[in-house]
Formats: structure tokens, sequence, C-alpha cells
């Protein structure tokens, strides 16, 4: 794929990152911040393609080391929001009737 | 550009929707009604992107991988334990990640988020190190010499996943008391931070002439300690916004890797994260009534944020 193609779709996806977290409730911050967390590990592509690359056995060490610690993130990431939001749901409706 | 390596369509389709799921995954999380499906859709995404890449990458005996995109494997070397070695990584990385996420205290939720930020920064410090190691494998080099592009993609990547890294780490022991809230004002920090960041852009310039390792790794060296100098200065009570916006970082560095070996799974997700995560920085400082720039830049309102 040429460059600027690449380009093309980075500067996209950046526009879409920009308009579609305006409107969160204060009160999600966290879980939000947790599960954008747990999406970064998107890296774990790279290192699974580090991890089965021949050749250089330092760098498939490397990676797979990488995919460990990218794996704790993505199970350990969605897990945390989950929990979160389980929570959220429970303590949503006092607040509501106070108001 | 240098090169142009096949894409397997089936390949791009699947990464496109992995990064559909994880807009819905942001979108979702905005409201509560929607919140939980939108950590769901992030899970499928994230399985879709994991299975994608493992079918096309992981040489499986004579399924190795002949239409890998970027991928040149080597037809004389399969290694059957790699698939194996793969699924043990992923299952040790599972059982602790869960462990933790099931143990954790609700109160320690920041720097919990944090202290999982700097595996990501780490992850992407090593697989640009793989990179750089091993450049044939990633189609990103003729006869050991890599492309200029790919050097500067790679040299940005090492740096911002290594400030992600080390600020990560600052921020972690921040938040959980290891380490004083009270901002740590170093004499003259503004101009050693920039100092630092002017010979990083130098290093990263000078790596497009010269694939040095030694340039590379003083690379990766001066961004551990700017995202140490970077985070020291911010008070404790400014650490969620400089966790969401390390967040960010580490998202600008999954896309900085993607841009190198030439996947769209990376470079859309991280693009998406990196931006989102800027904006949700910028929309807890305006919640907190904090300026966003002084808190970023570090320390010019620490007066009033250190108790």
């Amino acid at each position: 794929m040429d460059f600027i193609a690449i380009l093309s779709i980075f500067v996209l996806a950046c526009f879409v990152g920009y308009y579609v977290v305006w409107s969160v409730t204060p009160a999600l911050h966290t879980p939000l911040m947790a599960v954008t967390n747990a999406i970064s590990s998107v890296i774990i592509v790279g290192a699974l393609i580090a991890a089965a690359a021949a050749g250089e056995a330092v760098s498939k060490w490397l990676g797979l080391l990488a995919v460990v610690l990218a794996s704790v993130n993505i199970f350990g990431g969605f897990a945390v929001t989950a929990r979160m939001l389980a929570m959220y749901k429970k303590k949503e409706r006092p607040v509501a009737a106070k108001k | 550009m240098e090169h142009t390596a096949p894409v397997n369509p089936w390949v791009a389709l699947a990464y496109l929707i992995a990064g559909i799921c994880f807009i819905l995954a942001l979108r979702g999380l905005s409201s509560p009604e929607s919140s939980r499906r939108g950590n769901r859709f992030g899970m499928i995404g994230m399985g879709i992107a994991i299975i994608t890449t493992l079918v096309t990458h992981v040489p499986l005996g004579g399924l190795s991988g002949a239409h890998g995109p970027a991928i040149a494997l080597h037809g004389d070397f399969v290694d059957l334990v790699t698939a194996g070695e793969i699924l043990v990584a992923i299952a040790i990385g599972a059982t602790i990640g869960l462990t933790i996420a099931r143990r954790i205290q609700m109160t320690a939720m920041p720097q919990l988020v944090a202290a999982f930020h700097s595996l990501v920064g780490l992850a992407a410090v090593l697989v640009a190190g793989a990179a750089f190691l091993n450049p044939g494998a990633f189609g990103i080099a003729e006869a050991g010499v890599i492309f200029v592009q790919s050097r500067i993609e790679m040299g940005l990547g090492v740096a911002i996943g290594a400030i992600t890294f080390s600020g990560s780490i600052i921020a972690f022991a921040k938040l959980n008391g290891n380490m004083s809230g009270k901002p740590i004002l170093l004499p003259g920090r503004h101009i050693l931070n920039l100092g630092v960041l002017a010979a990083i852009l130098a290093l990263v310039a000078y790596f497009t002439q010269d694939q040095a390792p030694w340039i590379f790794w003083t690379i990766t060296v001066l961004a551990f300690a700017i995202g140490f100098l970077l985070i020291i200065p911010i008070g404790g009570a400014d650490m969620p916004v400089v966790v969401s916006m390390l967040n960010s970082y580490s998202g600008w560095a999954a896309a900085a890797m993607g841009f190198t070996l030439h996947n769209t799974a990376m470079i859309i997700t991280g693009a998406l994260v990196g931006s989102s995560g800027a904006i949700l920085s910028y929309i807890m400082c305006r919640a907190m009534n904090r300026s966003f720039i002084s808190v970023i830049a570090g320390g010019f309102g620490a007066e009033d944020a250190g108790g």
C-alpha cells in the first residue's frame, strides 16, 4: 500500500476519534479511559507479527514478551471496564432519585 | 515510496471491521445506556484483529502465510513451535490481566489504568526493537538496509512508546502513593525538556542517514528520560488528565508502529485512541476547571494544584 493511502486512513481515523467522544458523561470518564486503554493494546498485532517472524531469535523473543504485555492489557483492560460499568449501573438509581 | 507489498483484501477487510468495532466501543462508552454494549464491541474488535493476524502471519506447517501482507516468510524456515509459543504468551498475559482486574480495589482504578498504559508503551518499544533488529522479516529493508521512511516511523514509534512507558510509571507511582503527589520542579526544567526533545528529533533525523544501533537505542533512552521529566512536575491532582494524555500517546505509538509494519489495524486503531484520548483529557480538564496547556506543560499551575 502506498504511503498516501495509509496516510489518508490515518488522518480520517484521527477525525473519527476526535468527534466520537465529545458527548461523554463525566461519570463515564474513567470507564472510557479504561476501554481506550484496552483498545490501545492493538499493538499486540505488531507483537504477534514480530513473534511469528522468522530470522533473528532476539526479535522473536522481544515480540513474544510484547505479546504477553499486550495480553495483560487487553484482558485486564476489558475486564476492569466491565467491572466499572457494572458498578455504575447500580449506583445510578439513587443519584437519579435524589435529583 | 520504495516498498509496496501485496495486501490480502480479506485481511484488510477484517482489520476494517475491527476498526469499526473500536469506533462503536468508544461511542458506546459515551453514554450509560450503551456502555456495556460498547465494551463488548471493543472485545469483538480486538478478537477479530488478533485472530486475523494469527491466521495470516503465524507459519502453521503448510499454511505458511503465503499471502501474508508485507511479510516475506523465509520458505526454508517454518517454525512449528511458533504458534504454540504465541498461544502460551497470550494465555500468560490473559491470566495475569484477569487476576489483576478481579482483585483490584475500585478506588485504585486510575493507577491501574496508568500501570496498564506502561505495558502498552513497553510493548511498543519491544515491537520497534524487534523491527529494528530483524527488518528483513517485516519487509522494511533491502539487503539489511532499512528504508528511510521506515526509519523515521520506527524512530518516532520507539520514542513515543518509551515516553508512554516511563511517564505511566511515574503517573502510577504518584497515584499509588509510592511517590509524593507534590510536583517536583527541577530548576530550568523547561529548557532541559526542550533540549531533550530537540535531541530526540535530531537523532531521528540523523537515523535516516545512518542506521547504526547506537542511534536507535539512544533515542529510546532519551525518550525514557523525557517521559520521566515531563511527568514529575505535574501535581497528583492533575494525574487523571495525565493518565488520559498518556493513553493518547500509547495510541500514537501504536499508529507509528502501524506505519512501520504497513498494518491498517494498528494505524486506524492507533489514530482513534490517539485523538480520542487527547480530546478526553481536554474534556477532563474542562470538567475540573483546569487549563489544558498548563497541565500538559507541567507545573505552571503547580502552586494551586499541589497539596
